[in-house]
């Protein structure tokens, strides 16, 4: 196991994990893991299917709690402050940490109440606000010159790849502060892919986004820090390039060269 | 070298085929045979001379009365066929029903399917189909023997058997109906809607009202539309505790009849062919009308949504 | 496009999220509470009911009750007569309603194309079935059976003498047939679709007609199927009164029903019958509870043995085919 460290940044990271281990009854899944998150950058978790970067990103938000049986020990602290705890509400810590999911969950109701959901959950009702934010979140998700004329339409009449833009426009809805995204474009074709991809680029500006993927050639693509999993272990953190052209453990570099998959 | 199928599978074959459309046939005559004994109301002149559609449905100014009026009384020197008391005793016990039914069925069923363990469930689902296989006979003696006197003290009721009893032991036949269905709807709600509103920050009850609820409404609704289609045509519980009193009035604590009760009470008493047997096949088939009409929406509602399901995430 | 939101201070976010936490948690704590209680309250009908025949019904039933006939105008004696028409009645119910809804379900299963025409057709008149009335039904069986069918045979058979035309036990078991025929279709078809393809095509693969799979290897897997769908008719036939009060149902009888033109007693028509026609309410309240419980008791029975048999041929679905 590693600590993740990295050189050359000045402001502290925006999320601190500390010998975080899951657990489903009596196997560990992934574990234990040191890894600074930086903030508003791209982190890539990488892996073979079964290696645990899906399960390390869902305890990022308290997500694997829904699994009966689950068990975490460790800590992880957003900006100083600890997500777990005895009496830190989960409900309050996924408006800070938002996450869209690999295969897009829109809800089936209209495009505009679908971006309006995590506000109106939240207490925000007054519609001119409510019209304001879920413009400028289909904004920034690219989806809002597709959409502007058809707010009222059902989402579930939306290509792959727009419901998909849809679902993250719903999760910046709510202004978190770090973006989570479970191989968020494996499902959509290759030009769907890309525009997810560029719209990752243009996120980093202002959000921190942390994206799990299977795709190592997408992570040299979007991430400006890749972490390899493999086997519920944290095998190496590094900036992206450096990662992935002088890796220091040589199971990374076996991963990378495709010495299996 | 095998030999080819022996001629006695296809005639095998056919005769099942014949077997099946019996449902077919059986509604069919069902609708035939018992419109055939209506049919006398609109072009019998012995018939006619006693009571038309018009006579039926507008009130009549009948001797000895002060204003015109809608009364069922075929049993008297001047037989009178008001339809309106019965059709508001009919609507009077379904609400009631409805009222007490839906709020219990639905509750019930989102318990059941959104907290409840998988042991709970296997118990519950059992005992509701235990409660939904008591007869209506019984639920019927129960309101009449039981219930009529618990109300009467509660709510010191003037007639003992009214619709408020009747409608509510009807809401105990119309509960499991309900629960069953909105509970199936309910539990295949797509968990990842759940996943992503949790992901949003939503507590527990945020995501059960706003996304799960909603989501299930298409089956809640078949499920209610079908309690409301047994409310209608439920005849042993009213016919028992209703009071069987045909009058007009706004109250829920009067004794009151329903059309379905109508037709078990006065049917052994009729003159086979004359008036008043024709009048109660008229108001079989409208019963049967109206509950093909409620049963078919809520059919093509549960269809729909398990369409929509299989197209959806 | 940036976020531009001025956001509030770290203490302002605090301070609204632990309030809307509280909210939050006694929101979902009176959800909970709520519907439980919704729950708890269908339960207790169930319960009150039982409890409430139970302790009025005990008292009166004995062997002897079961077993005699009613005397002194229903404040003495037994149900037997009921129960033996009763059961004469359900039995010749299943033998005309099982074959012909099993062999619906098969059909619609096994042969019928989903889209055409006939299948929908069928589809749809099975859930109106389900969904008619009792009391349409006893019309109906008033109708047809009675009427119609009942006075053709008379007038082919027996001349002016009235043996079919009138309420007979052969009308009500086949109006009580058509009314459960719906109960029998659905669980056969329940059955008939947890049977897995691959048994289905080792049959065919051997060289079986399409007739021989179905009747020599599918049906006998959904047979488990099939015989829930019989104890619920059963149950249902046992239980409705409304189909026949018009055909064939009698309060008293003084003699067993010997023929098919006979009428008969019910312990469902009896409860009816002595609720709201005894001329002494308090006589005869005994022998009413204790038809009440007979009655409840042998659907009780009834429907668990369905469930159980429901269960056990899920499981073994579930576990080993397939």
């Amino acid at each position: 196991m590693t600590t993740g460290k990295t050189d050359q940044e000045p402001t502290p990271p925006k999320l601190t994990v500390k010998d975080l281990t899951v657990s489903y009854g009596d196997k560990k899944a992934v574990g234990p893991v040191g890894l600074d998150i930086v903030g508003q950058h791209v982190t890539a978790l990488i892996g073979p299917s079964g290696c645990g970067k899906s399960t390390f990103l869902r305890s990022l938000n308290r997500m694997n709690e829904l699994i009966p049986g689950c068990r975490i020990t460790g800590s992880v602290h957003l900006d100083g402050d600890p997500i777990y705890g005895p009496g830190i509400d989960p409900v309050a810590i996924r408006r800070r940490i938002g996450m869209v999911f690999q295969k897009s969950n829109p809800f089936p109701k209209t495009i505009r109440e679908n971006v309006a959901y995590g506000l109106r959950i939240g207490g925000i009702n007054d519609s001119r606000e409510i019209e304001a934010r879920v413009e400028r979140a289909l904004a920034q998700s690219a989806l809002w010159d597709e959409v502007k004329d058809r707010l009222d339409d059902s989402a579930m009449g939306l290509s792959g790849g727009q419901q998909q833009r849809l679902c993250i426009a719903r999760a910046l809805a709510v202004e978190p502060e770090v973006l989570l995204m479970d191989e968020p474009a494996s499902a959509l074709d290759p030009i769907a892919t890309a525009h997810i991809e560029e719209l990752i680029n243009e996120l980093s500006a202002n959000y921190t986004v942390v994206i799990v993927t299977h795709n190592m050639q997408q992570a040299a693509r979007v991430a400006d820090y890749t972490a390899f999993f493999y086997l519920g272990e944290l095998v190496e953190f590094d900036r992206t390039d450096v990662l992935f052209t002088k890796p220091s453990n040589s199971r990374t570099e076996d991963y990378i060269t495709g010495r299996f998959g | 070298m095998l030999a080819a199928a022996p001629f006695w599978h296809r005639a095998a074959e056919w005769l099942l085929h014949a077997m099946a459309i019996s449902a077919v046939v059986a509604i069919v005559l069902i609708l035939v045979f018992i419109a055939k004994e209506a049919a006398p109301l609109f072009y019998s002149h012995e018939v006619r001379g006693e009571v038309t559609l018009g006579k039926m449905l507008a009130p009549q100014l009948w001797p000895g009365y002060d204003e015109a009026a809608s009364i069922w009384q075929p049993v008297s020197d001047i037989p009178k066929f008001g339809l309106w008391p019965l059709v508001l005793g009919t609507i009077k016990v379904s609400i009631v029903a409805m009222v007490v039914s839906v709020p219990l069925g639905v509750g019930a069923a989102v318990y059941v399917s959104q907290y409840a363990g998988p042991r709970t469930r296997e118990i519950v689902k059992p005992v509701v189909e235990l409660l939904a296989g008591i007869p209506s006979v019984v639920l019927g003696f129960f309101a009449l023997m039981v219930m009529a006197t618990w109300f009467q003290n509660i709510f010191g009721l003037e007639s003992r058997l009214n619709a408020l009893v009747s409608g509510v032991a009807l809401a105990f036949a119309v509960i499991p109906v309900i629960f069953t269905l909105a509970e199936e709807a309910l539990r295949a709600v797509p968990r990842s809607y759940v996943e992503a509103s949790t992901a949003l920050g939503a507590a527990r009850w945020q995501t059960i009202a706003r996304v799960i609820l909603p989501a299930a409404s298409p089956g809640i609704a078949a499920g209610v539309a079908l309690g409301l289609g047994r409310a209608v045509g439920e005849t042993m519980i009213v016919l028992m505790a209703s009071g069987n009193a045909a009058i007009v009035s706004a109250s829920f604590a009067d004794s009151t009849r329903t059309i379905a009760a109508t037709i078990a009470a006065e049917l052994a008493e009729v003159v086979f062919g004359g008036a008043h047997y024709t009048v109660l096949f008229f108001l079989g088939t409208l019963l049967f009308l109206v509950t093909f009409g409620i049963n078919s929406v809520g059919d093509w509602a549960i269809r729909r949504m398990k369409r929509k399901l299989g197209s959806a995430t | 496009m940036s976020v531009a939101s001025v956001a509030p201070d770290r203490e302002t976010i605090a301070r609204h999220t632990a309030r809307r936490t509280r909210r939050n948690v006694i929101a979902d704590g009176a959800l909970a509470v709520a519907t439980g209680a919704t729950l708890l309250l269908v339960l207790t009908i169930l319960v009150v009911i039982l409890f409430d025949v139970i302790r009025h019904g005990t008292p009166h039933l004995s062997w002897a009750f079961l077993s005699e006939a009613p005397r002194d105008g229903m404040t003495a004696g037994g149900i037997f007569p009921a129960i033996v028409g009763m059961v004469e009645m359900v039995l010749l119910m299943t033998l005309a309603g099982v074959p012909i809804g099993v062999a619906t379900a098969i059909y619609l299963h096994e042969y019928a194309s989903p889209v055409s025409p006939v299948t929908r057709a069928i589809r749809l008149a099975v859930a109106n079935l389900a969904g008619v009335p009792s009391i349409v039904f006893g019309l109906f069986g008033l109708g047809f059976f009675v009427q119609f069918l009942g006075a053709g045979i008379d007038k082919a058979f027996f001349g002016s003498d009235k043996v079919f035309g009138q309420p007979a036990l052969i009308w009500a078991a086949l109006t009580m047939a058509v009314l459960t025929l719906p109960v029998v279709i659905v669980a056969t078809e329940e059955a008939l679709r947890a049977v897995p393809r691959e048994l289905r095509e080792a049959s065919l693969a051997l060289g079986a007609t399409k007739f021989q799979t179905v009747f020599n290897v599918v049906v006998p897997q959904a047979s488990s199927g099939i015989l829930t769908g019989t104890i619920l008719a059963v149950s249902r036939g046992a239980g409705e009164v409304a189909p026949i009060l018009f055909t064939g149902a009698a309060y008293f009888l003084p003699l067993l029903p010997k023929s098919l033109s006979s009428q008969f007693m019910s312990p469902s028509y009896h409860v009816y019958v002595l609720s709201t026609q005894s001329p002494d309410v308090d006589a005869t309240k005994p022998i009413l509870y204790a038809t009440v419980l007979v009655l409840l008791a042998l659907t009780f029975t009834l429907n668990i043995a369905a469930v159980v048999v429901r269960a056990r041929m899920r499981r073994r679905n579930a576990g080993g085919a397939g």
